[in-house]
């Protein structure tokens, strides 16, 4: 149980493929569905707007995920992630358009840690907005 | 309204049990939009060595609402009010993967409430272990809720 990924094979300042991820109104929908979040303010744009945000929000959740695949997708086995832990420090607005709200997750090598483990710094944008904060995961690799 | 600080170090010791399913898994993985492979194929989760299809790092959040509703966010002498709750924080430490055919059972607790300028913060922990006490996972999560704090 661990990444396709070799520990010798990566340095700090080693960057993962970068993915872009397009959040629509049906995403959350189907994620309050799939994780039993069914607070107000990721699908009802009447009380989220009356609470003081800017429009319905992603769950800080379903953006955590997101984020996660891009380390997931590199390390090969998602089972390799040990540590993964997040700040969420802008909201992620979803306006009921077609065209959603693109996120943008770039991650790289932050740290070496013994026993062939790696920490991952992820980077997760929504346009210059930063809406993840200390986003780091503890990889084990081969 | 600020949070009753008196919910700090109260233990939740969910009585049901929660069945990791297949189907379970596949749901959360397609509401992320993640095909990969080791959440749904068999063969390909056994081909990483795992003995059944694994879950995405961050499905345990299921787990943590499945039993909100017995553990201290849904007691009214907290006061908290849901529609002021954002999530501040969140972290997994995962000590094997979750499976299909886990039986788990969790044990939650109220780390800390604190003020953070106009906003309270709730920091819980949440234990996940098999029902035969096998250590899977603990859970950090930060709550914050807006605009609670004592003037």
């Amino acid at each position: 149980m661990s990444a396709t990924v070799n520990y010798d094979d990566v340095e700090v300042g080693t960057e993962l493929p970068a993915q872009t991820f397009t959040i629509q109104r049906v995403n959350l929908v189907q994620y309050c569905g799939a994780s039993g979040d069914f607070n107000v303010i990721h699908w009802n744009e009447r009380i989220a707007k009356a609470v003081g945000l800017p429009d319905v929000i992603a769950h800080g959740m379903y953006t955590m995920a997101e984020a996660g695949r891009v380390v997931t997708d590199w390390a090969g086995d998602p089972g390799a992630v040990v540590e993964y832990g997040v700040r969420f420090s802008a909201p992620v607005p979803v306006p009921d358009d077609d065209k959603g709200t693109e996120l943008v997750v770039n991650g790289a090598v932050a740290e070496k840690l013994d026993g062939n483990r790696v920490a991952v710094d992820l980077d997760a944008r929504v346009g210059e907005t930063k809406v993840l904060m200390k986003a780091r995961a503890v990889v084990q690799l081969a | 309204m600020p949070l009753n600080r008196d919910f700090v170090g109260r233990e939740y010791q969910a009585a049901e049990t929660y069945e990791v399913s297949r189907e379970l898994i596949r749901r959360f993985a397609a509401a992320i939009g993640d095909n990969n492979p080791a959440y749904t194929d068999i063969e390909a989760a056994k081909a990483l060595g795992h003995p059944d299809v694994i879950a995405p790092p961050t499905f345990l959040t299921v787990l943590t609402f499945r039993y909100a509703m017995s553990g201290p966010v849904v007691d009214p002498d907290l006061g908290l009010n849901y529609a002021l709750v954002v999530h501040g924080e969140q972290k997994f430490v995962h000590h094997r993967p979750v499976r299909a055919g886990d039986v788990l059972k969790v044990v939650s607790s109220v780390v800390d409430i604190r003020d953070a300028g106009r906003n309270e913060l709730m920091t819980t922990k949440t234990a996940v272990v098999t029902t035969e006490g096998e250590p899977i996972a603990d859970l950090y999560g930060t709550l914050v809720s807006r605009g609670t704090a004592a003037a």
